[in-house]
């Protein structure tokens, strides 16, 4: 083959689209890469373990619930949620600068990323698919109300709804409201209640 | 750039799907397309406004089929091709060529915690801000055609500066390998009515970060 139609095949190959399995495409690409020695196929595992198991809404739910119990950690988490949060050792990658916003009877915070799926991955772990797909990315500003409807929450007009677009390398929390009756509970029994939609703003937390 | 992956505001995109009880990776191959993004990062040949534009840049139609891993792969692969790690020709073949160097990982297992502290994208340089909470600003009427951070939906529009983030790496440039430009990053809050208009409930806003070069005083 000539250079021309090197190029040339190149460019074919380039562009096209036919649509392959992807679990064949991502072996295939493993399989390259760890014969380059430009990955190390322990490296992956561990990759996916941490993500798979050690990281997740759980982190969130006890941050959630200590800022429920302790007014002072609230405050702390209130005004810088990056060292409040790292008090329990989570931090890091897609945590680096988080804010944490507080819901309330009279305002409902709720977070989205229009552009691409931008997640505090140190509270909460990667993002669910519905976080990362178009109908929430393109709705969720534009009307919020009626996304959360989709969610089961049908919120009162007299709230005020703030939509949190994450456009730059600022992570979200939302803190949700503590629900009545939750008094006698402990903060493990309060950090049980407190689910991952809670803390996107898609939900409250209910006993 | 103007592209399907600025979504914000658009129609027709159907209903949220949720899946109750979803796993982390529905498939090993969703984990391993996320570890091989995670491990080949290492090798700095990209960032991370890079990576984002990558995904940004595959074909439309593509983009809007794809699930959120196949995207991860597509990018991968660009990216890998783009910055000479990878030749054409060894993805199309799926194997190295004959007689290239084999490479020691720039990753190992032991490295991964480390790799998990993270990358903070502020930096400590003295930059004066150019706004300052309560101010009253417009984000620009820009369509640049690379990587930007700036929402069409919010381009023109007025909104308030909430507060002050501190001092963080500029995407447009840095996506680019152009310099990281570091500038001030502030929450605006827009009205939900000054963005979508009179269908809008007059309460409710919409808070976006944005850096000192997409803003204006208004």
């Amino acid at each position: 083959m000539d250079a021309r139609a090197a190029r040339e095949h190149e460019h074919d190959h380039a562009h096209q689209a036919v649509p392959s399995d992807p679990a064949l495409r991502v072996k295939a690409l493993e399989s390259l890469l760890v014969e380059k020695g430009l990955v190390d196929r322990a490296a992956l595992d561990a990759l996916i373990d941490t993500y798979q198991h050690k990281i997740g809404p759980r982190n969130g739910a006890r941050v959630v619930a200590r800022a429920w119990v302790d007014p002072a950690y609230k405050r702390r988490l209130l005004a810088n949620a990056t060292a409040a949060i790292a008090e329990f050792g989570y931090g890091g990658s897609q945590g680096e600068h988080m804010v944490v916003v507080e819901n309330g009877p009279q305002v409902h915070n709720v977070v989205v990323c229009t552009l691409c799926s931008c997640y505090p991955w140190s509270v909460l772990g990667l993002p669910p698919v519905w976080y990362k797909s178009a109908p929430y990315r393109s709705r969720a500003v534009i009307d919020p109300r009626g996304v959360l409807r989709e969610f089961g929450l049908d919120l009162p007009e007299e709230v005020e709804v703030r939509v949190w677009d994450s456009t730059a390398e600022l992570r979200y929390l939302v803190l949700p409201e503590r629900p009545p009756g939750t008094e006698s509970l402990s903060e493990d029994e309060l950090a049980a209640l407190v689910t991952r939609d809670s803390m996107v703003g898609v939900a409250k937390v209910s006993a | 750039m103007n592209g399907v992956h600025d979504m914000g505001g658009m129609h027709g995109m159907g209903p949220i799907e949720y899946e109750k009880d979803e796993p982390v990776f529905h498939a090993r191959w969703e984990g391993l397309a996320f570890a091989l993004n995670r491990a080949m990062g290492v090798w700095a040949k990209w960032n991370l406004d890079a990576s984002r534009h990558g995904i940004e840049r595959l074909p439309p139609a593509e983009y809007l089929r794809m699930s959120y891993y196949e995207k991860w792969t597509a990018r991968l692969e660009l990216l890998l091709v783009e910055s000479g790690l990878v030749t054409a020709e060894e993805l199309a073949a799926g194997m190295p060529a004959p007689g290239s160097p084999k490479a020691l990982p720039a990753l190992t297992a032991e490295k991964v915690p480390a790799l998990g502290k993270g990358r903070p994208a502020s930096r400590d340089v003295p930059v004066a801000p150019r706004f300052h909470a309560g101010q009253s600003v417009r984000a620009l009427n820009m369509h640049p055609a690379g990587h930007t951070r700036l929402p069409r939906y919010a381009r023109g529009k007025q909104g308030t500066v909430d507060r002050d983030h501190g001092v963080f790496v500029f995407p447009d440039t840095n996506a680019r390998f152009l310099g990281e430009k570091p500038q001030h990053v502030y929450s605006v809050r827009f009205a939900a009515c000054e963005l979508w208009g009179g269908q809008a409930s007059p309460r409710d806003s919409v808070y976006l970060d944005l850096w000192d070069d997409y803003l204006e005083p208004a």
